[in-house]
């Protein structure tokens, strides 16, 4: 059977197509719940049919994309794909109006403010990961100690539990925090844990010559690390570092939990009072996919200009 | 032995755990004089030189250099002290000048200006100075070899330590870096050689040092050592590495 099916690339094409057209035709006619009723038809039928004419578009579809060269492809899914989701969006009957009236409000206020917290938050975290991952290559078993303890706890803690702990635990000891002091602490702390861990192997994966041949030229430990480890450990270090970033700006809804008026915060509660809350949230989670992809293309030119260096 | 001991190793023992790897080393070099280490894989050459610049910690003796103790000034002895590795450890994300200047900028606090004419100065005499631009991969095995030792040069020296300079390059490029450090012991430099390239140990040594299994078995000078070994563990070696 696994002979005669890999013996032949065309037929296995073949099958592997009429499969996916089968299963694509029976998910499409169970799933359609809401067929329209035309007197006179099976219902079955019905959605039989549609599943039919869907599915036969959707190969036409595929057909006519394997025309087109590979740049033009990516650029035909995007399209194609990004007008399915407005289409999905549109089936809701939003109210524009409502938007446009709110929007600016959603810029303003909860864009800024969700961009302020995830900024802050970000170089607070870099800041702890750079300590971290130093501590966490000590030979100083109390360091490493307290390095290993603090990546393990906030690793382990939902990030919104410990929201909640720092914001209404502290003051409990004596310091009363703010909302947003709470909400970046706590981002810095969680996304610090991580990144050390991320840091602590890009420093790993540069070999030992190199910190010898530093230190052989009498650099100073903190000396070979900032000059000599540091720049070349980037390169491994920056891609997981974006996703880092890009995961924390939309980790920073969790703090509106506090109240915080962030981009989340005001999808939320901008809606309530006209019951509009598709609109918002719609809205908000675009603004939230427009910094997301921001962030992917800073992240591109920093690789770029990392790699640069490594010329072969 | 001499009257102007720049390096002084006395009782030296250094283990790795449980594993003894140098015992009783007791070896003095004089300023200018050239020394070549050899002895078998394993013997311990690596770890001794690595001793002498603080690489490695060791744990009873005592190591000088310059006067200065190893293992309390290690920070003063490296400044004075250049080594070049079998892998030539160049720091891949910086250009050869750039490689050149770190250590004279940041160590010894030059300005730009003057650590750029220092690594021009040094990268021309071992011939590379064209290639001052370029990145380290970028380089051929014997060209980067040759910047390492323009690198170690430009911080002044007083001694330079070579850990298997052309163990790591092709046949062809042996010939380059050797011939940079016969024209460097010619000029007086003090230098600690292990290697085996006994055409280099026979025109430039002073003395050949012989290792095996952790300690000195055999002094003398190269002409006695290569012609009539004493030990019959010097002559084993001696005979495996002529066949
Ligand atoms: N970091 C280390 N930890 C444990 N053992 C080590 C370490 N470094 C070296 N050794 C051991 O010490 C001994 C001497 O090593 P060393 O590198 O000095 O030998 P060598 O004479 O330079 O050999 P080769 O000619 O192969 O370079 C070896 O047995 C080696 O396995
Ligand atoms: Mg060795």
């Amino acid at each position: 059977m696994m002979r005669w099916l890999l013996s032949d690339s065309v037929r296995l094409g073949r099958i592997g197509r009429a499969l996916g057209a089968l299963t694509l035709i029976a998910v499409l006619t169970l799933v359609n719940q809401k067929p329209p009723v035309v007197e006179g038809l099976d219902p079955w039928f019905l959605r039989l049919s549609i599943a039919l004419a869907l599915t036969a578009l959707i190969a036409a579809n595929i057909r006519a994309l394997g025309l087109l060269p590979r740049a033009a492809q990516i650029w035909a899914v995007w399209v194609e794909l990004f007008l399915g989701l407005m289409a999905f969006f549109w089936s809701f009957d939003l109210s524009f109006a409502f938007i446009a009236r709110k929007i600016g409000f959603l810029i303003t206020q909860g864009v800024a403010m969700t961009l302020y917290i995830s900024a802050l938050s970000i170089l607070i975290a870099t800041a702890i990961a750079l300590v971290g991952a130093v501590a966490k290559l000590s030979r100083n078993g109390v360091i490493y100690g307290l390095a290993s303890f603090y990546t393990s706890l906030f690793r382990g803690l939902p990030l919104l539990m410990q929201i909640y702990i720092i914001y209404l635990g502290l003051p409990q000891v004596g310091y009363v925090i703010g909302a947003v002091p709470a909400g970046v602490m706590a981002l810095s702390l969680c996304y610090g844990a991580y990144m050390t861990e991320i840091f602590r192997a890009g420093i790993e994966g540069i070999p030992r010559g190199q910190t010898e041949g530093a230190t052989a030229l009498g650099l100073s430990p903190a000396q070979s690390m900032v000059l000599v480890i540091l720049p070349q450990a980037m390169r491994i270090i920056i891609p997981p570092t974006g996703n880092q970033f890009i995961a924390m700006l939309k980790d920073s809804s969790l703090v509106s939990v506090v109240g915080v008026w962030e981009l989340m915060y005001l999808a939320r509660t901008q809606g309530q009072t006209e019951f509009r809350h598709i609109e918002m949230l719609i809205t908000a989670s675009m603004i939230y996919w427009l910094l997301s992809i921001g962030l992917e293309y800073a992240q591109g030119r920093i690789e770029a200009r990392f790699g640069r260096a490594h010329v072969r | 032995m001499s009257a102007d001991p720049l390096v002084t190793l006395t009782d030296v023992r250094k283990s790795f755990g449980a594993f003894v790897a140098l015992s009783d080393i007791t070896l003095t070099v004089a300023r200018g004089e050239r020394v070549v280490i050899c002895g078998p894989s394993g013997s311990g050459k690596s770890t001794l030189i690595r001793c002498i610049n603080g690489l490695e910690p060791y744990q009873e003796g005592r190591i000088t250099v310059g006067g200065r103790l190893l293992g309390l000034e290690d920070d003063l002895v490296r400044r004075e002290v250049g080594m070049v590795f079998q892998s030539f450890n160049l720091f891949p994300h910086l250009t050869i000048l750039g490689n050149c200047m770190l250590a004279p900028e940041w160590v010894q606090g030059k300005s730009r200006a003057e650590a750029e004419a220092t690594a021009r100065r040094y990268l021309d005499r071992v011939g590379i100075l064209d290639q001052a631009g370029k990145y380290p991969a970028q380089l051929s095995g014997g060209q980067q070899q040759r910047v390492a030792i323009a690198r170690a040069l430009c911080m002044a020296p007083r001694l330079m330590l070579f850990d298997e300079p052309t163990s790591a390059l092709d046949p062809e490029m042996v010939k380059e870096v050797l011939d940079v450090m016969t024209d460097l012991a010619r000029e007086g430099m003090t230098m600690i050689c292990v290697t085996h390239e006994m055409g280099f140990a026979q025109a430039v040594a002073d003395r050949v040092v012989f290792m095996d299994r952790g300690r000195i078995v055999e002094e003398a000078p190269p002409a006695a050592f290569f012609s009539a070994p004493q030990s019959p563990r010097a002559q084993e070696f001696l005979a495996q590495l002529l066949h």
